[in-house]
């Protein structure tokens, strides 16, 4: 009950802007969707663009919007863009042409949505950003923009590795295997990592590579890497697919995950906590997928014409070895 | 000796074989320890060479069904989906099974890939030589609706197993040597001696040349569509247990994404032209190993992520630059005028001479 009210004071502000941009909108097209709020929960119909489903995050991230819509009574389209920014575009104009009242989306890429994002706007459909956000300055072409903090999370990971090397100034090779290029994620936890270790000059970036989010991509680049890095210390695997894919290489080569070499990772899915709890990762920052609740409360909301804040942030912790075997049995991913 | 090196120049492996050397040698200049072959404490050959052997296995295997399919005037799209849906089906056979590390189960479920994805390209070769659809389309029907099929086996999930036997298919060493690169050149050395030793490579590239003036001379290309789509289809189903295997996990959505692409430029690069007819498998073999050469180096040298795909697209156009017979015909002018020049002062003779 505290977050809700946090959440409101946070978004007062912000909430002076969205009605402004509310009120920009044509008044012909109001009526279509944004404007007839209160309907029954039954006739709503709510579009979904996901991304496609690259990792076990992913999937778990599918799979809890789609329960949360059917426990909610909500009607769900839902499609897979398989990763590329044309099939999300053409699944967004799809649904603004089938006049869906809402649409929700988590953008492949971070650039190049304004196009799309204005249809939708001129067609009075309220636009949901989840777990990714783009890069517009027109902030009016979504209504909220629900999901982790990536920044944090990043500098969450690179904190934790500065608190392992306090008070030693050896050098600490490290190497970054990177998600998408160009996608939101990607972009923020490198940000974030690098922030974090910046002030400690004897910590240093080595090798900085796409693994593009997958397991058979940590896998191949962290194997080149092996060979073409003298010493690793650290890998940061900015998700734990990728981190696992990691570790099948490490082992590989000989050497032991999470002792010769130390991983950090993103994410907390379910075969990551596994081999964080197995000793072969050292430290994964959560970035729950468990979207579904708040995107249904934002959809509640908006149909009965309240405002949401314009940023809503996922709760998220962070887990050690030990926490994690603590906490293994009871993750629902 | 001069005409041994034109000939050399001019022979369609030249300048594949050529951007293969500068690629190693790229890296050997970035990591002097490139080549360097150790056995490790387990008794596995280990270094980035084999890597990129045993990483460019899948593309092999893919590369030379397509070369066949390429040689008939086709084209097979539909490799990449057929690499996740045979690995979804094994994932989810091995899943489901209640003794997935027993070698019987894995046996099972790999036969049952197979068998799958030899229907499925039957179902190719049915299109081409009965219904008479263009390849291009044909395969194109599997390519989109493939990841669907695979998804449907997933339920959408991204299977997680853990079976060793299956693991060794990817992961796996004999003698020191991966097993997926074993696969592969067994895999190449048999459609090799099937096809070089008997008439099947003469009859293939013979439906590619003219199918009306083969059709005419006896030939039956409807068997012949028909084998070299199952085939082409069964290599893709072994290349996609092979990346599934190596990743511990089937995903249907990224499983073999584009490589019907890198597999048709490793047959393209390897000399065999689009137009079907004359194919060369060890052309392929070089295309395949300069693709994957070319995905290490970015790893080695360490070109930034956002640079990679401008990188590659730089190499891939030169070599196809180098290879067109334009550039070849140019290329010959060029060196027919240069070295007259230095044998004779007289100018009209070679033009003459061209």
């Amino acid at each position: 009950m505290k977050k809700t009210v946090g959440l409101f004071a946070a978004g007062a502000l912000v909430v002076a802007l969205s009605a402004c941009s509310t009120g920009a909108t044509p008044a012909g097209s109001g009526g279509a969707a944004g404007g007839a709020p209160n309907k029954a929960l039954d006739q709503i119909v709510v579009g979904f663009a996901q991304v496609g489903a690259e990792s076990g995050w992913r999937t778990a991230n599918t799979k809890d919007i789609q329960d949360s819509f059917k426990e909610a009574g909500i009607q769900l389209k839902f499609s897979d863009a398989q990763q590329k920014q044309e099939n999300q575009i053409s699944a967004i104009r799809s649904y603004i042409q089938q006049n869906v009242d809402y649409i929700a989306f988590s953008p492949v890429v971070q650039t190049g949505w304004d196009a799309v994002l204005g249809e939708a706007k001129a067609a009075g459909i309220p636009v949901i950003l989840t777990d990714r956000a783009v890069d517009s300055k027109d902030t009016s072409l979504y209504i909220t923009f629900l999901g982790s903090d990536f920044v944090k999370e990043g500098k969450e990971a690179g904190d934790w590795l500065v608190q392992q090397y306090q008070g030693k100034s050896d050098p600490v090779n490290i190497v970054q295997l990177e998600g998408t290029t160009g996608s939101a994620p990607a972009i923020d936890r490198g940000t974030g990592f690098a922030d974090a270790i910046k002030a400690n000059p004897n910590m240093k970036v080595v090798a900085s590579q796409t693994g593009d989010f997958t397991r058979a991509g940590g896998k191949q680049v962290m194997e080149a890497m092996l060979k073409s890095q003298p010493k690793i210390d650290v890998v940061f695997a900015q998700n734990d697919d990728m981190g696992l894919g990691a570790i099948e290489a490490i082992e590989a080569a000989g050497k032991v995950p999470g002792k010769d070499i130390k991983i950090i990772t993103v994410d907390a899915v379910h075969d990551g906590m596994q081999a964080l709890a197995d000793g072969k990762i050292n430290y994964i920052v959560e970035c729950s997928p468990l979207l579904g609740k708040q995107l249904i409360d934002i959809v509640k909301k908006l149909n009965a014409g309240e405002s949401v804040p314009q940023r809503i942030v996922t709760d998220e912790t962070t887990f050690t070895q030990d926490q994690a075997k603590e906490a293994l049995p009871n993750r629902k991913y | 000796m001069k005409n041994a090196v034109g000939r050399a120049v001019a022979h369609r492996l030249f300048w594949p074989l050529v951007m293969l050397v500068v690629l190693l040698a790229i890296n050997v200049v970035a990591v002097p320890g490139f080549l360097s072959i150790t056995v490790n404490n387990e008794g596995h050959l280990f270094g980035s060479v084999i890597d990129i052997l045993r990483n460019g296995a899948p593309t092999l295997m893919i590369a030379v069904g397509m070369t066949l399919v390429i040689a008939t005037r086709g084209i097979d799209l539909s490799v990449g989906s057929l690499c996740a849906i045979a690995g979804a089906m094994a994932c989810s056979i091995i899943l489901g099974s209640p003794t997935p590390n027993a070698v019987g189960t894995v046996t099972v479920a790999v036969l049952v890939a197979l068998a799958l994805a030899l229907v499925l390209g039957l179902w190719n070769g049915f299109l081409v030589s009965v219904l008479g659809i263009q390849p291009i389309i044909a395969t194109l029907i599997l390519m989109t609706a493939g990841r669907g099929i695979a998804m449907l086996i997933t339920e959408g999930q991204i299977l997680t197993v853990q079976s060793d036997p299956f693991k060794f298919l990817g992961s796996g060493f004999i003698v020191g040597i991966p097993v997926a690169t074993i696969v592969a050149a067994v895999i190449l050395a048999l459609v090799a001696l099937l096809t070089r030793r008997t008439a099947l490579g003469l009859l293939i590239e013979s439906v590619g040349i003219n199918p009306e003036a083969s059709r005419q001379a006896g030939v039956r290309a409807r068997g012949l569509l028909f084998t070299v789509y199952a085939l082409s289809a069964v290599l893709a189903a072994i290349a996609g247990l092979i990346l599934t295997s190596n990743q511990t996990a089937a995903d249907a959505n990224n499983t073999g994404l584009f490589i019907e692409l890198d597999a048709i430029l490793a047959v393209v690069i390897g000399g065999t032209s689009l137009n079907g007819g004359r194919y060369s498998l060890t052309g392929t073999l070089v295309g395949a190993l300069v693709i994957q050469t070319l995905v290490t180096t970015v790893y080695t040298v360490g070109i930034p992520p956002i640079a990679t795909m401008v990188f590659k697209a730089a190499v891939v156009t030169a070599v196809c630059l180098l290879q067109s017979p334009t550039t070849a015909a140019a290329l010959a002018r060029w060196r027919t005028r240069s070295a007259s020049r230095a044998a004779s002062p007289r100018p009209g003779e070679a033009v003459v001479s061209r």
